[in-house]
């Protein structure tokens, strides 16, 4: 009895073995960086590998700054970001002799919505702002009608969160008694069935259910935030040492081949195309 | 093989696998603890339990969960107040006043009240009661305690309901007779001999209503209304622990404060849970002493 189990297990112990020098041989990419990224990089790294299995992608979240970080010390093959590599970054990289080169594979764009009978059609970012940290809490000081403004964000891990944090709140809190809502498809619910809601979705996210504000005189489209003029947009990026070459090179083709961007559109951003 | 050996081979067999659920338990209380303690370097546990804040993603950030904890709280409560008088009710109905017929109706109904996914109760909420809510109380938002106590009392009622009714089935036969010998009706009965009797399994079935309650997530998630502030009235937004920990866990950055304070979290759920059990279990067997 009990050599049979000894001879199983040196048998499982030499199988491992056998197949972890398969995997080695195999080639591996490694890509680290952004949440807000992480989707998309997660869903094209999942169909990539179905097309060439004989490739073994990680992908790891982390933030932008511990994806650029990973690549300057040569940890990872692609640095995914939601913002360009700040002057000392870049200084950093020169220094250990890495060339970081972006890539824009996609752009995040938020609108602003409220339930469709509300008669405000637009607000500044300071006035966004104000909603949303505190200082206005009805929409009769916006021109609106005289009802309390029911605040909608989302759970502070989200990239959606992240990004209207950075670029519509500088960073300020939110209230305290905003609404969470987890998801985009949730924040959307909520404000179609709410009067005096106002919440803020990805742009995938928008249909006939809710109204999307004028934000600083922009109205939030595809177009205008492959412009850069809607103010809640940024590109997101893949960064590479040098011109991507090899499979980081084929990966971030793939993502920026028809076939990627209709997985970025599938994650609630917006396609280059 | 001989007999002997086959029975001990058999018996281990079983053995291993009744070990098994201990060695998961286990697994999951030393993760628990081992991923949630560390929080307390950077937020010590007194300003944990009762920070009024939570803003775990700023600079510099907030871990308190006072907030988190009182909308459990209040959540709870709510739910027992839903939850109690029609769970015992329907208890005292079925064990002591309804027809046969009757009883092989209502008994499996309310236990299929058990086996609707939470979820679905969640979008019944959000979808139907939430609006409704605002509309008969003229508030801006339906997505609030009120709301979240009223589906969750609902989803404890098959606990307390069939716990309850063992309880109440299970007084003996001879403490009935001595009431009715005594002259007393059924009510009478009912109300000072076997309610009473019956007590301690009564309390056991509304402490693990309780937490069946305090641990329900995805419902509250979605109808609760999410708002982490301390609350003052059941018709406004609140947030859970529960539901704190399912909405940032999948994102959040692994290894971080923000993860080990969602770990942390999960401890004080784990504590209170623990020790509604604790106390269920004694009841159950002061209960037993009494009639036996």
């Amino acid at each position: 009895m009990k050599r049979i189990i000894l001879q199983g297990l040196l048998m499982l112990f030499i199988f491992g073995l056998a197949t972890q020098g398969i995997c080695a041989e195999s080639k591996r990419l490694v890509i680290q960086g952004s949440t807000t990224v992480l989707p998309i990089a997660q869903k094209a790294a999942e169909v990539f590998m179905q097309k060439r299995p004989e490739v073994d992608i990680s992908v790891r979240g982390g933030g932008s700054g511990t994806g650029i970080a990973a690549l300057i010390d040569g940890i990872c093959d692609i640095a995914d970001s939601s913002r360009p590599m700040k002057k000392k970054e870049i200084i950093k990289a020169k220094e250990k002799g890495v060339n970081p080169e972006p890539r824009v594979v996609a752009m995040d764009g938020i609108a602003v919505i409220v339930h469709p009978s509300n008669p405000v059609d637009g607000l500044t970012l300071t006035q966004l702002k104000g909603i949303y940290t505190g200082k206005i809490s009805n929409w009769a000081e916006l021109g609106g009608r005289n009802q309390k403004i029911v605040v909608a964000s989302r759970d502070v891990a989200s990239g959606t969160y992240e990004c209207f944090s950075k670029l519509a709140l500088k960073k300020e809190r939110v209230r305290p008694d905003a609404l969470l809502q987890a998801s985009n498809a949730a924040v959307a619910s909520t404000i179609k069935r709410t009067k005096g809601a106002i919440g803020y979705v990805g742009l995938g996210y928008l249909s006939s259910e809710v109204k999307a504000l004028i934000i600083n005189g922009v109205v939030p489209s595809v177009e205008t935030v492959l412009k850069g003029t809607y103010p809640i947009s940024r590109p997101l990026f893949m960064y590479t040492n040098g011109k991507p070459k090899g499979l980081a090179k084929d990966f971030i083709n793939f993502v920026l081949s028809e076939e990627g961007q209709r997985i970025v559109k599938e994650q609630g951003f917006v396609s280059l195309k | 093989m001989r007999r002997a050996q086959k029975e001990n081979l058999i018996r281990g067999f079983f053995c291993l696998f009744a070990l098994l659920s201990i060695f998961f338990l286990s697994g999951i209380v030393i993760v628990l603890f081992k991923e949630g303690l560390p929080i307390f370097e950077v937020a010590p546990l007194g300003e944990f339990l009762f920070g009024k804040f939570w803003y775990p993603t700023y600079e510099p950030p907030d871990f308190g969960i006072l907030p988190l904890l009182l909308g459990s709280l209040w959540v709870t409560l709510g739910a027992l107040i839903i939850a109690v008088p029609l769970g015992v009710a329907s208890a005292i109905y079925i064990a002591e006043a309804a027809s046969p017929k009757i009883k092989e109706f209502i008994k499996p109904v309310i236990e299929l009240l058990a086996g609707i996914p939470s979820v679905v109760y969640g979008f019944f909420g959000m979808v139907v009661v939430a609006p409704l809510v605002a509309k008969i109380f003229n508030l801006p938002v339906g997505l609030n305690a009120f709301t979240a106590s009223m589906l969750l009392g609902i989803m404890a009622i098959p606990t307390i309901t069939s716990i309850s009714e063992d309880a109440i089935s299970a007084v003996p036969e001879s403490f009935k007779e001595a009431s009715y010998a005594l002259g007393a009706n059924k009510w009478e009965t009912t109300a000072k001999v076997i309610l009473p009797a019956a007590a301690g399994g009564i309390s056991t079935a509304i402490i693990l209503g309780m937490a069946r309650v305090i641990g329900e997530t995805i419902t509250v998630l979605m109808v609760a209304g999410g708002a982490a502030v301390i609350p003052h009235s059941f018709f406004e937004p609140v947030r859970t622990m529960t539901a704190t920990i399912a909405a940032e866990m999948g994102e959040t950055v692994a290894g971080s404060a923000h993860f080990h304070a969602l770990f942390a979290i999960a401890i004080v759920l784990f504590v209170i849970t623990l020790s509604f059990n604790i106390i269920a279990d004694l009841l159950t067997q002061r209960f037993r002493r009494r009639l036996g």
